[in-house]
């Protein structure tokens, strides 16, 4: 975590990895309406919900230096894991890790600073939308 | 293609020639009688020596534990780099070489086929893999037998032809050579960290010793009627005074011998040949090795000649490479194999100014001038354990040199130096005994009729070296006997010539050759280990065995068996 | 209809191969003894496939022959300066042997996903070294299992039934019967609890469920102890749960090192975690006859990367002064372990591989992939069996598409869509052969149940044929 360039007010570590929805849904193929719904997620522990006035299945806005995305946040069923936000890998969570590798080739694709906040009128882009958006193409 | 090679000198032991100046032919891959009805290609070899390609018995160039070698050691890799050329790929070299660069710096040398030792079986794939990847020579590999659980288990019950049958199947499907034998019962010991000290040691969890296992593999051999002899690395490697184990492994199998032929391979001897008691006063045993070698007939050892040089160790040998790295302190890989077997890794830097290594040093010298005949003693650095075997030219001199040997001699260790007899050991090699020892008494002991002899029928895979036998004094012109052998005039591999004056000229595969056991009811060993397979692998019966067709050139030895 | 038994399940670093395939008129029609994800392959592998080569004009992706879409390929490899092979995880060994072959003729550089996997397990493996297996060690002996910072659950769902805690071996039984019986009893508890709260009308108690057995309670058989930052699913199945907090295993691994020498600590907890705990849980890594420590990418991705692993290679180490203890990284990728055994063997070094020079030279944060497009230095792309515009972070994703990108893959997927030219392959394990290697290197012969689409080649084949086509461009220019 780099301090200089500390998001203000982080109070949440990002945290990306693997679910098996996830994993099912690659293998299936990653254009599809499961596959975002497999991914496009991001799991708060309750009480953090509670605190920062996000409702379950409600859309909300990860930040993190690096940018930010749209994706629907879901209730924790491994909670207790307060400060603590998880994706699962995809698109919508590459929008948000660092790329620096600190010189290991590995870029910090875990414990990531970042804030949410509500994003009750904004959309969850489907993937081409996605890379319409932030990459240029489709 | 036709090809005469005029007016070499050439030692051919198998054929009894030595030195004398004659004509080889060569015809469609093979040596064949000379006159030929017609030469498509002459190659004027006046005044150089021509010798069968060199025959390395035991090398670790390919396999599961080499590789880790190659991932543990950038730092190894880095110093020394093989550029790609017009008909050659690039690689990395030294200690652990990467597959292309062994085979060519092999080649190079005039070693047209080299021995893989430590072939686990469940991952016999990954050797084969490699070894295809690895050009220029021929290959085979000796599947790790020696604390298979299917072979403790017959043995320790004395079913000596259902272990034969089992054994068999094994080689076939691993597609391999000779069965290896390393640290015997200390293998499965080590699975749960322990080891064995003695071959009457018992084997945890099993109802058998190093002794019957060795016993019981040996006559399976003979049943087997398996070309090579068991290849054995014995119990209590690297510690002192294990020069006791070493002739106690010798003399357990001596009964079991028929006539005068061998039938027990000791191999990188130099790390078996330690007296004393500890490290502090640890010294030759090489003069009690040799003398028993002298006296006997049933045993062959190699070398394992230590070179002062920053190596890889690499072997079978658990519990040995975790001690080795408790000692040095240097990183350590270990990976054990589930029912077979284990291995270790831990770069390793042999100092002349330690007491230790330098008497290592001189302890495979020491065995190779005192064994009398080169039919018994082979020369190997066991590739990349004590050296790398580039170091090989090097090691030819110092056998054919006293002058060679003193000039080290005179750097090492001083006490080792006062210690070790070798400053009063006068003899040196000719070209005939190295001849021997590099390839025909090798070629020999591996039971590859086709392979290090020039008589015909045989492989034409010859070696010419620029040298002449009649002008040079090997005693004083060690550095040009050095560089002679560290690259030849020509190599020829199969009758083409591959290399010339250490340039790779035609890139060849090789191919691969193994021991196609044939027993008269291979149905119930197959059936007794499907049915049993699931309880001692984690992979299905059916993905075990190695179909034919995954080797790009397979050499199968038909073999029929007693059983 | 026919069965393929024995089939080697190309999804996860498990590599299962007790698969069976029910086959009828060239469909996959039932799949046995697979887990979610290899029954989504197997029964879901043809859909969402690319049907015929794609190349881009006018910026949109139009279909074209093969032969145009090697030429066009070869053409950009050829003409780069610095081109990035990457991908080759989920393909065959055959294949990652064409694909080095390649690299080197364009003096490009080859890496694989490992660079943001387990790059840092090697560079550690690199520095210390690291005391290892193949998986039926475990089976057979091990009464101790470690998970850290891996949730087997999720990405290697079979792996605790085939190798550790639910398998059957020599010297040691399964523990899934415990694991039921246990199972049970804390259900019926829940329900028990459930209805006295309901008929007492009180507030649902705060249900701080146990961390499990105190460590120091005796169990017969096999442990299973999962350390992690949250609770996952396989926390829930182990017998003991560390929860540790996010960015500080470094600390924790270390402690326990200090611990195991027999030392002590100073502080009152590590990582969040009392002191005591810590203590119980040297005393059963000392005690054990047998232990194995798991870790995932909760190591390698997390602050510390390749420190992180360091310290826990070595704690596995030292813990070999006292009884047998090893460890294994739990690869992600079916032949993530295979790519780097091809590399290392070919090249001598595992990932990351630079042929720009006319020889390999590897130096990961200068020569890995996220480090060469983040300093824009690749001016092509070949991406193969892998999708690094879903996975790699967004300005890397940037750098990628600034220049030429060619995409072979048999499924449509975040990177073809932004791709120059995508050539559509056969699936490796469906409908090719090839040679795979397990997470602990075991190699296994991967199987065609089905004949690919029609027109379809292998990867194999297809860099073959860019890889003939590139050396007759080069000999013209010459």
């Amino acid at each position: 975590m780099r301090e200089k360039a500390a998001l203000s007010g982080a109070r949440f570590v990002l945290l990306t990895g693997r679910t098996i929805y996830q994993g099912v849904e690659k293998e299936k193929g990653k254009l599809s309406q499961d596959y975002l719904h497999s991914v496009a997620i991001c799991e708060m522990d309750p009480e953090d919900m509670t605190v920062m006035k996000i409702k379950e299945n409600s859309n909300l806005r990860v930040v993190t230096e690096s940018g930010s995305v749209v994706v629907k946040a879901v209730k924790s069923m491994r909670q207790p894991h307060p400060g603590t936000i998880f994706m699962p890998y995809g698109p919508w969570a590459s929008l948000v890790m660092t790329s620096d590798t600190d010189g290991t080739g590995m870029p910090s694709l875990k414990g990531v600073p970042a804030t949410v906040e509500a994003a009750l009128g904004e959309q969850i882009l489907d993937v081409r939308a996605l890379l319409r958006e932030y990459y240029g193409r489709e | 293609m036709s090809l005469l090679l005029k007016n070499g000198f050439v030692y051919d032991p198998l054929n009894g020639v030595e030195g004398e100046v004659m004509d080889i032919a060569v015809d469609h891959g093979k040596i064949v009688e000379t006159p030929l009805s017609q030469v498509q290609k002459i190659l004027d070899v006046t005044g150089m020596l021509v010798m069968p390609g060199g025959v390395d018995i035991h090398a670790h160039i390919a396999g599961s534990e080499v590789n880790a070698g190659r991932l543990l050691r950038p730092e190894d890799h880095f110093k020394d780099v093989e550029v790609r050329g017009k008909r050659t790929r690039s690689g990395v070299g030294y200690s652990v070489p990467s597959t292309f660069t062994t085979g060519y710096r092999y080649s190079k040398m005039g070693y047209t086929t080299v021995m893989v030792p430590s072939m686990p079986p469940l991952e016999a794939r990954h050797t084969h893999e490699e070894m295809d990847d690895t050009p220029m020579i021929d290959k085979a590999a000796y599947p790790l037998l020696g604390d298979w659980w299917f072979a403790l288990e017959y043995l320790q019950d004395g079913l000596l032809d259902e272990c034969a049958a089992h054994i068999a199947w094994m080689m076939r499907a691993t597609k391999g050579y000779a069965i290896k034998i390393v640290n015997p019962g200390g293998l499965e010991s080590w699975g749960f960290g322990k080891n064995v000290h003695s071959i009457d040691d018992p084997v945890p969890n099993f109802d058998i010793t190093p002794r019957q296992i060795l016993r019981g593999l040996c006559q399976v051999n003979t049943i087997l009627n398996l070309p090579h002899t068991i290849h054995v690395h014995t119990n209590n490697l690297g510690r002192p005074g294990n020069y006791y184990t070493a002739l106690k492994t010798m003399d357990c199998v001596q009964d079991l011998a028929k006539g005068k032929q061998p039938i027990i391979h000791v191999t990188h001897c130099q790390f078996s040949a330690f007296k004393g008691s500890d490290w502090s006063n640890m010294h030759s045993g090489a003069e009690g090795i040799a003398r028993y070698l002298n006296r006997h007939t049933h045993v062959t050892i190699d070398v394992g000649q230590v070179c002062f040089t920053n190596t890889t160790t690499m072997t079978a040998d658990g519990p040995f490479q975790y001690g080795l790295y408790q000692l040095s302190g240097n990183k350590w890989v270990n990976h054990d194999v589930e029912t077979e077997t284990s291995s270790g890794i831990v770069p390793f830097r042999y100092k002349r100014k330690s007491y230790v290594h330098a008497t290592q040093w001189t302890i495979g010298l020491e065995l190779a001038l005192l064994i009398n005949s080169p039919w018994k003693v082979f020369l190997t650095t066991d590739h990349p354990n004590a050296a790398p075997f580039i170091t090989y030219p090097q090691i030819i001199s110092w056998l054919m040199s006293r002058r060679a040997r003193a000039k080290l001699l005179n750097k090492i260790n001083r006490k080792a130096r006062k210690r070790s007899a070798l400053a009063s050991l006068d003899r040196e090699y000719d070209f005939h005994e190295v001849a021997i020892m590099t390839r025909a008494g090798t070629a020999r002991a591996l039971g590859l009729t086709e392979k290090g002899h020039l008589g015909e029928g045989a492989d034409a895979d010859i070696a010419v070296y620029n040298v002449n036998p009649e002008t040079i004094n090997p005693s004083t012109e060690y550095a040009t006997i050095q560089r002679a052998f560290e690259r030849t005039a020509y190599t020829l591999k199969a009758g083409e010539i591959v290399s010339r004056n250490g340039e790779i000229v035609k890139p060849v595969q090789g191919s691969t050759y193994w021991a196609d056991v044939q027993t008269r009811e291979p149905q119930e060993a197959a059936a007794d280990l499907k049915q049993r397979f699931g309880k001692y692998w984690t992979i299905q019966y059916a993905n075990y065995s190695i179909p034919e067709r995954y080797l790009h050139h397979s050499k199968p030895i038909a073999i029929k068996a007693e059983v | 209809m026919s069965v393929v038994t024995d089939v080697v399940c190309p999804v996860c670093g498990s590599l299962c191969d007790d698969l069976e395939v029910f086959v009828k008129n060239n469909h996959v029609l039932i799949v046995k003894n697979a887990c979610a994800m290899g029954e989504a392959k197997f029964l879901g592998y043809a859909e969402h496939r690319v049907k015929t080569p794609l190349i881009r004009r006018s910026n949109q992706l139009v279909a074209a022959s093969l032969d145009e879409a090697i030429d066009r390929s070869a053409a950009i490899l050829a003409s780069a300066h610095y081109p990035l092979l990457y991908g080759w995880s989920n393909t065959s060994c055959e294949a990652i042997k064409k694909g080095i072959e390649l690299a080197e003729e364009v003096g490009g550089v080859i890496d694989n996903t490992t660079t943001i996997c387990h790059g840092p397990s090697i560079l550690s493996i690199q520095d210390v070294g690291i005391a290892s297996c193949t998986l039926g060690q475990l089976r057979h002996r091990a009464d101790l299992v470690i998970y850290w910072g891996s949730n087997p659950w999720s990405a290697h769902p079979r792996h605790i039934e085939r190798y550790t805690a639910f398998s059957e071996g020599r010297y040691q039984d399964s523990e899934w019967h415990g694991y039921v019986l246990k199972s049970r009893a804390t259900q019926s508890q829940k329900r028990l609890q459930r209805a006295a709260d309901l008929v007492s009308k009180t507030e649902a108690s705060e249900e701080r469920e146990s961390a499990g057995l105190p460590l120091t309670q005796p169990k017969k058989g096999r442990k299973l102890i999962v350390v992690d930052v949250r609770r996952t699913r396989s926390a829930e199945i182990a017998d003991y749960f560390l929860q540790v907090e996010p960015g500080k295993d470094y600390e924790l691994l270390q402690a326990l090192r200090l611990l195991v020498r027999y030392e002590e600590l100073e502080v009152e907890a590590v990582a969040g975690i009392p002191v005591e705990v810590l203590e119980d849980l040297a005393d059963v890594l000392i005690g054990c006859d047998f232990g194995i420590l798991f870790f995932g990418v909760g190591l390698t991705m997390s602050q510390g990367k390749h420190r992180n692993i360091d310290a826990a290679i070595s704690l596995t180490r030292d813990l070999n002064q006292r009884t047998k203890f090893l460890i294994m990284p739990m690869r992600g990728h079916f032949n993530v372990t295979g790519a780097n055994t091809v590399s290392t063997w070919q090249t001598g070094y595992p990932y990351a591989v630079d042929f720009s020079q006319g020889f390999p030279y590897y130096n990961p944060g200068e020569t890995s992939a996220i480090d060469i497009l983040n300093r824009g230095e690749a001016d092509a792309s070949l991406i193969i069996a892998s999708d690094p515009v879903a996975h790699f972070p967004k300005q890397t994703v940037q750098h990628i598409l600034k220049n030429p990108l060619i995409v072979i893959d048999p499924l449509e997927t975040p990177t073809s869509l932004m791709a120059d030219v995508v050539i559509p392959s056969a699936l490796v394990g469906v409908e090719v052969e090839g040679t795979a290697y397990r997470m602990d290197h075991v190699p296994l012969p991967l199987k065609k149940v089905v004949e690919p689409p029609r027109g379809l080649l292998a990867d194999e084949e297809i860099l073959e044929k860019i890889l003939q086509r590139v050396r007759v461009l080069k000999e013209r220019e010459a």
